[in-house]
């Protein structure tokens, strides 16, 4: 048997959470290098399933299999593929640089470090599934810990109401989800005789067959279950007009845990809308694609025009989050090869910097104490680190050549090209916008004078800020400059919904 | 050595950027060590760009040096490098601008370090529009040399700098949008970037359609799209307004970067992507061209007269200056193939160059007074000249460059390409002759303003004295003026080169 | 027909246990030994249900015993686990409440009504059905109304009488039709009665689903539940809470699947109708509580909705999924209201606002509190959640999309008021701001009880085939039995 290294990835931040939660409450400084070599442990190893996963085999590599509730055809089921290899490096990447930037959280950090590990480890647990429980199964697990780390750690002002508004819109979501794939499953099970939650058994040609009574009405089934489905998760994702969770909760939440918000779970929601919505009912993504295609234009155009507006520092990054994240949308919404590759690719990207995003923005604001555009400037003087991290994220979503933003936006407006020559235009304008707004916040915040009550106060940010930025940043430059590190193994995984898409 | 010979291009390219990386390194106090090391770094690709002047065979048709590697299998675009005759002046011009623009630069006091970073950085992105065969990598330099630019002017630059510098950013940003539609309209069309295989099935096109357009509409739209990205960068009248804004503001040897080379970009996209690609609609839509030409001659001119602010002046000049670029294209695209065409091109191509020349020389020159008086308004000079005679023969010198005297570089090249236009577009050429006539008269109101009349006694004495130009600055200029006079002595040695390349080219 | 021991192994265990303990109490003057009192009823309801669990494990099939009364079958070896299991955990924790630890009454009351629901659950008998009611409920009267100096004891106890006097009455009268109507009073002889749905057997069940709604507090019958969880000892209300409801649901799920089977269609509508009333209502009133118990009370209102979805399903699934369900809603409200207890009795308050700044002053009761209240609202790794997955999927396999939906929703309400209490619990800081100064003292029988509870949810909610095991089998002896008439 091979090295079980998938669950090992899995279960590190989870084992990490429980040694985290019998660890001493004062003992502040053992607790934060033990979140920290977990989070280096769970790097390491997602880097090596990221570079060890083979080009030449393709498909789901990694596979382990161990039965769970055999009755029902649960199984604990993981394996990545070209799209989720990725995920799981990203989630790696934000977790260890999240853990660097949340070093100096002094209330309750025990309780802060392992409900962000029960956070990370139900991501990584949704990258890895291939059974469609285990799936939600982690999903889940992802979801309850953002409630607790927004409104305890959160920012005073909207942290509650931020917090709850969250969690109730993506378990909305997800329990809308739930009920499309228990019918998923049923379905299956009437058309092939396997009751099984298995995806690999699920996306066979043919399982998803049949109609659906309603009203009178009958309804393919693959057509009837898909919005449920894919919009369940898609609100994770951000998307339109179900987005406004995301800004709101963004802002109100810590440092670390925006990182992981836009820069991972927001991924979470478009990876399962994948996974589930699109290579389960393809039939479905066919029929719909158009709706879809829609509010992801909607989301990518009207996020940047609401981003442009804020004042305040961190709304912009949220805005421009969703905006983002209609990319992402749109290119899955083409169904075709370049499309779909860019949205693999601006999944990456996107999570990636906007991570680094929020981390610059939490450190101004841990300096400053205010967020409000008007109030800020000269940053760069005192935290010329920050300001650089800033620039490099700002030019990566506006897609400046050279940087990963680019070689994922570029794809998927080909892809869209290919499908819709209107949107594409429509969606260009975005970029624009988002030049406006990032060379706007940049401006206002970096340079300029420094307003006289700042003088003096702001501190220069530590090493370990500085190798989390500098880690992020390193990232998106590889990416940008050499697409070809990432670009050929999202192929792959492309191929494989293609090729369902083929069937549909 | 072998290395160096097969992949020198690459190195061309990447060197400045590297030399970047190395200054990151050096501590941000150490001023002197990041000014020199940023010098002599600069130095080491205009060295390259001359062993590949001289390797370079005029004579073969197509490319050379190219250089081709994987880079992004999925959208089918590769790293393609390689020079012709005409990519190859301009990175000739690159290079030589570069350590001339560092070299300037050493009166930069500010954060130095990330200056010296953007410039190297910006140098890149410049040889990398010149040097790419791929559509997407084009692209991908385009954008790059934006940035820099946009901290130089936006960091560096005087009073207004903010407004400029957003002005430029989003007017190129608007312009490269188009252009960013247009290469992915091709790239899903054709299902490759390179620009030589582009070549190669480009008139296969015909057949199909995309998209539910037709062949022509993509077309059409395609053409708009790059016409409208370069004109805005050349800048075409009625495009240029940010650019007066941009070079006022941005610091010397940013003015003398967008002046000698970022403009050139649009009209090298011109020759590199439209005309190649659209001789019809080119053809079709030359006359309105050579209108816009002609409005950037005279209104450029005319501008140019109006101006109290010397920087402005020059900012003006260089647009009518460009006018005459502009018309070298119009009419070559109007007669594509004839003798006059090839003229006009070749003068169009051999502006570019002395424009460059000569327009960093003057940037330069209005940077030299204007750190020593802190003012550039015209009015407040006169008489300079005896305070400051040497500065005052080299701003002569440059300026009648500028004009474009017999026996300078800029004579050369307007006459041909005015040889090349007339037979071809007689009506906007006699036009675009009363704008040359304008520009003598502003060149001559800028010398008279700053060196004769009555002298301003505030210069003359006191902790106001005028100081004249010194050894550093001279080195600057020096080799603008040398070649400056060289071309317009003997323009054969580079003509020959731009010649075959055109020659060949269309 | 045979007199098996086996069959009521239990009962006679918890019963010998209560004897002794009767016998113990005037023995025991000493107040310190008097403590041993609740830890004799825990340990030995723990003893009784490991000697279950190796020796009382019925076949497959299931068999009658006692002339008729009994059906030895895992249905009620399954609920007899859970009752066992509840009480267990309920001596622990009474051995901390004032008035109530010393006092050998209420363990021996405590055991009888445990007595009374393993039979209830067991039984096969409408005569018998009806006595282990009431066996059940009288005691619970006491115990709820147990500490006489507090009036909101003495009130609970007598509202749960009323109530229960009253629905009783209609179930007897219920049964007494059934009976007249049938001529028999084993629950198969009348399957044979009732083999053809009439009007009348639907009157019939309209009666006994008036009686039994009220031991599962189903809308609109739950009026008694908020104010006697309120007011009685928080451990009794936390059984009540439990393993009451879940005897409840042995009841129905049996009567209803073997006697009325015929009768599906129509009581599936009408609890169907009862389920989303209960769920909405449930949910929708606790959103206003500020008391914890009475948020509590109606949570757990409305959790009794979601374990009907798998009887209406009336598959084998469907039961299955309901005893899954069960389950882990007794370990996880067991847990919730043994939270309350321990808080409860520290801080003298059940506002909700006596959490304040709780996961400071006591980090560890603060954690086995959001276990319990997530598995409540059914996230996971949590019981709750397969609970709720399973009784969903099992209604959507049926065709009950439509009474799922509802749940999902009403779920979702139910997450945000679990979660507003959680932020009390996280995020608000007691007065004073000193938290740490003001640590919640933890005894051990608590310890011991929410420890096992907090650990059970959690591998309820990861490991659950072996308990999904259970419960399949439990719905399969039901259904075998189903299918002998």
């Amino acid at each position: 048997m091979q090295f079980p290294i998938l669950s090992v990835i899995v279960f590190t931040p989870l084992v990490a959470a429980l040694i985290i939660f019998l660890m001493k409450g004062e003992r502040k400084d053992e607790i934060r290098v033990t979140a920290l070599a977990a989070s280096v442990f769970a790097l390491i190893l997602s880097v090596w399933v990221y570079f060890a996963y083979d080009q030449s085999a393709a498909g789901y590599q990694f596979i382990e299999k161990v039965d769970w509730l055999p009755v029902l055809g649960i199984s604990y089921h993981v394996g990545v593929d070209g799209i989720s290899a990725p995920l799981v490096l990203l989630t790696g990447l934000v977790m260890f640089t999240g853990v660097l930037i949340s070093w100096g959280i002094d209330d309750r950090p025990r309780e802060f470090f392992a409900f962000l590990f029960l956070l990370a480890g139900g991501v990584f647990g949704v990258f890895v599934a291939l059974d469609l429980f285990m799936l939600f199964f982690f999903y889940e697990i992802a979801v309850f810990p953002m409630y607790l780390l927004i409104a305890i750690w959160g920012w005073k002002q909207t942290r509650e109401y931020a917090a709850m508004k969250l969690t109730l819109y993506l378990f909305l979501g997800s329990v809308f989800a739930l009920v499309g794939a228990l019918a998923m499953y049923w379905q299956v099970g009437q058309n092939t005789g396997v009751y099984t939650f298995d995806m690999l058994q699920m996306e066979k040609a043919g399982a998803m067959a049949g109609m659906v009574e309603i009203f009178g009405l009958a309804i393919p089934f693959q057509v009837f279950w898909f919005l449920p489905v894919f919009l369940g998760f898609a609100i994770l994702g951000g998307i339109f007009p179900f987005h406004n969770w995301s800004p709101d909760g963004h802002v109100a939440a810590p440092t670390a845990v925006s990182m992981f918000h836009a820069g991972v779970l927001m991924k979470l929601g478009a990876f399962a809308a994948l996974r589930v919505g699109i290579m389960l009912l393809p039939e479905g993504a066919v029929y719909w694609k158009y709706l879809i295609l829609g509010l992801a234009l909607v989301n990518v155009v009207y996020g940047a025009f609401i981003a442009m507006i804020q004042t305040d520092f961190k709304y912009i990054i949220g805005f421009s989050s969703v905006s983002h994240m209609g990319l992402v949308m749109l290119g899955f919404a083409t169904l075709n090869r370049e499309g779909m590759v860019g949205a693999g690719l601006q999944m990456f990207s996107h999570g990636v910097m906007t991570a680094l995003f929020f981390a610059a923005v939490g450190m101004v604001y841990d300096r400053a104490h205010t967020r409000q555009l008007p109030e800020l400037g000269g940053m760069v003087k005192a935290l010329p680190w920050v300001a650089i991290s800033f620039i490099i994220g700002g030019l990566v979503s506006m897609g400046m050549p050279g940087l990963s933003g680019f070689v994922a936006e570029f794809p998927i407006f080909m892809g869209v090209w290919k499908d819709q020559w209107l949107v594409a235009v429509i969606a260009s304008i975005s970029i624009v916008i988002t030049a406006g707004y990032v060379l706007i916040a940049v401006r206002r915040v970096f340079f300029g004078d420094m307003p006289a009550q700042f003088e003096g106060h702001i501190t220069p940010i530590s090493v370990l800020d500085k190798i989390a930025l500098g880690t992020l940043c390193l990232v998106m430059f590889a990416l940008g400059m050499f697409p070809g590190l990432m670009a050929p193994l999202v192929e792959l995984g492309v191929q494989n919904v293609l090729r369902l898409l083929g069937g549909a | 050595m072998d290395f160096i010979s097969t992949h020198l291009l690459t190195i061309i390219l990447f060197f400045p950027v590297l030399a970047g990386l190395v200054i990151l390194f050096i501590p941000g106090d150490q001023v002197k060590a990041i000014r020199w090391t940023a010098f002599l770094s600069s130095l080491v690709p205009l060295g390259l760009s001359v062993w590949l002047w001289t390797a370079f065979n005029p004579n073969v048709a197509g490319f050379q040096f190219e250089e081709q590697y994987e880079w992004y299998a999925a959208i089918n675009s590769t790293f393609h490098l390689g020079v012709d005759g005409l990519s190859l002046s301009m990175v000739l011009l690159t290079t030589l601008l570069t350590p001339l623009a560092i070299l300037a630069s050493y009166s930069i006091s500010d954060k130095v370090k990330a200056y010296m970073i953007l410039f190297l950085l910006l140098e890149t992105g410049m040889l990398g529009v010149f040097l790419a065969l791929d559509l997407l990598i084009f692209f991908v330099f385009w954008e790059i040399g934006l940035v820099p630019m946009y901290f130089l002017i936006n960091q560096w630059g005087s009073a207004n700098r903010n407004y400029a510098s957003l002005k430029f950013f989003i007017y190129t940003m608007a312009g490269s949008l188009g252009l960013l539609l247009a290469i992915q309209m091709l790239g899903v069309l054709f299902q490759t970037y390179d620009i030589v295989t582009l070549a190669e099935r480009w008139s296969g096109l015909e057949a199909s359609t995309l998209l539910g357009l037709s062949t022509s509409t993509v077309k059409t739209v395609t053409f708009w799209a790059f016409v409208i990205a370069f004109a805005i960068k050349v800048p075409v009248w009625p495009f240029h307004t940010w650019l007066p804004d941009a070079h006022t503001e941005a610091p010397t040897a940013g003015s003398m970067i967008l002046a000698g080379v970022l403009l050139k970009l649009g009209a090298y996209g011109f020759l590199r992507l439209v005309l190649p690609f659209y001789p019809a609609e080119s053809a079709q839509f030359a006359s309105w061209l050579a209108f816009l030409a002609v409005m950037a001659i005279i209104f450029g001119a005319f501008g140019s007269y109006g101006q109290t602010d010397f920087k402005r002046l020059v900012a003006y000049s260089s647009i009518n200056h460009m006018g005459f670029v502009l018309l070298g294209i119009a009419a070559a695209a109007k007669a594509v193939g004839t003798l006059d065409a090839t003229i006009a091109l070749n003068g169009a191509v051999l502006q570019m160059f002395n424009h460059g020349l000569s327009a960093a020389g003057m940037f330069f020159l209005v940077g030299v007074i204007y750190e020593r008086t802190h003012t550039r308004d015209l009015r407040q000079f006169g008489g300079l000249f005896p305070l400051v005679p040497v500065y005052g023969t080299i701003l002569v010198f440059t300026s009648m460059a500028s004009l474009g005297l017999p026996g300078l570089n800029g004579f050369v090249s307007e006459f041909l390409v005015v040889r090349g236009a007339w037979a071809i577009l007689p009506g906007f050429t006699a036009l675009a002759m009363l704008g040359l006539l304008m520009t003598g008269a502003y060149i001559l109101k800028g010398i008279k303003d700053v060196l004769h009349g009555p002298l301003n006694e505030h210069w003359a004495h006191g902790e106001h004295r005028l100081t004249e130009i010194n050894i550093r600055e001279i080195l600057v200029m020096a080799p603008l003026m040398i070649l400056i006079l060289v071309i317009g002595i003997w323009p054969m040695w580079i003509l020959d080169v731009i010649n075959k390349a055109m020659t060949m080219l269309f | 027909m045979s007199i098996n021991f086996l069959s009521i192994l239990p009962e006679v265990l918890m019963l010998v246990l209560g004897i002794l303990i009767l016998v113990l109490d005037p023995l025991w003057k000493d107040e310190k030994r008097r403590l041993n009192l609740g830890w004799l009823t825990a340990g030995g309801l723990f003893a009784v249900l490991v000697i279950s669990l190796l020796f009382g494990r019925p076949g497959a099939q299931g068999e009658l015993a006692w002339g008729g009364m009994i059906r030895f079958d895992m249905l009620g070896y399954a609920f007899k686990l859970f009752f066992i299991f509840a009480a267990a955990i309920t001596a622990l924790l009474m051995m901390d409440v004032e008035g109530v630890s010393r006092r050998a009454e209420a363990f021996a009351l405590l055991l009888a009504s445990t007595i009374g629901m393993s039979l209830m659950a067991a039984s096969a008998d409408i005569v018998m059905l009806y006595l282990a009611i009431e066996t059940t409920s009288i005691p619970l009267y006491v115990l709820a109304g147990f500490l006489l100096d507090d009036k909101k004891s003495i009130e609970a106890g007598f509202k749960y009488l009323l109530f229960g006097a009253m629905t009783s009455a209609v179930l007897l009268y219920g049964l007494t039709l059934v009976y007249g109507f049938g001529g028999a009073t084993g629950f198969d002889e009348l399957s044979k009665q009732f083999a053809s749905s009439t009007p009348f057997s639907i009157g019939v069940l309209i009666l006994l689903v008036v009686g039994l709604g009220f031991k599962l507090s189903l809308a609109p019958f739950h009026f008694w539940a908020p104010d006697t969880y309120e007011g009685s000892p928080t451990p009794v209300a936390g059984f009540l809470s439990t393993a009451s409801k879940a005897a409840g649901f042995a009841v129905l799920a049996r009567l209803f699947l073997t006697t009325f089977g015929s009768s599906a269609q129509e009581w599936q509508m009408m609890l169907a109708i009862l389920a989303a009333v209960t769920m909405i209502l449930g949910n929708l009133v606790a959103l206003a509580q500020k008391n914890i118990k009475r948020l509590l009370a109606y949570s757990s209102i409305a959790h009794a909705g979601y374990a009907l979805l798998g009887v209406i399903a009336a598959s084998e699934l469907g039961i299955a999924s309901a005893v899954f369900y069960l389950l882990a809603y007794v370990l996880t409200n067991l847990a919730a209201f043994g939270v309350i207890a321990i808080v409860g009795r520290a801080v003298g308050s059940d506002d909700v606002r006596a959490y304040d700044g709780l996961s400071r002053r006591s980090p560890y009761l603060a954690l086995a509190m959001l276990a319990a209240f997530l598995s409540l609202s059914g996230m996971p790794p949590f019981g709750g959640f397969i609970g709720k997955f399973l009784v969903f999927f099992a209604a959507i396999q049926a065709g009950w999309t439509w009474l799922v939906v509802i749940g999902i929703i009403t779920s979702i309400v139910g997450v945000y008021y679990y979660l507003t209490v959680m932020k009390y619990v996280y995020l608000y800081r007691m007065e004073g701001e000193d938290e740490e100064a003001n640590p919640i003292p933890l005894t051990r029988p608590h310890l011991l009880a929410i420890g096992i509870l907090t650990v059970g949810v959690i591998l309820v909610g990861t490991i659950f085939a072996p308990w999904f095991g259970l419960s399949t089998d439990a719905a399969a002896s039901l259904f075998s039995a189903a299918l002998l008439k």
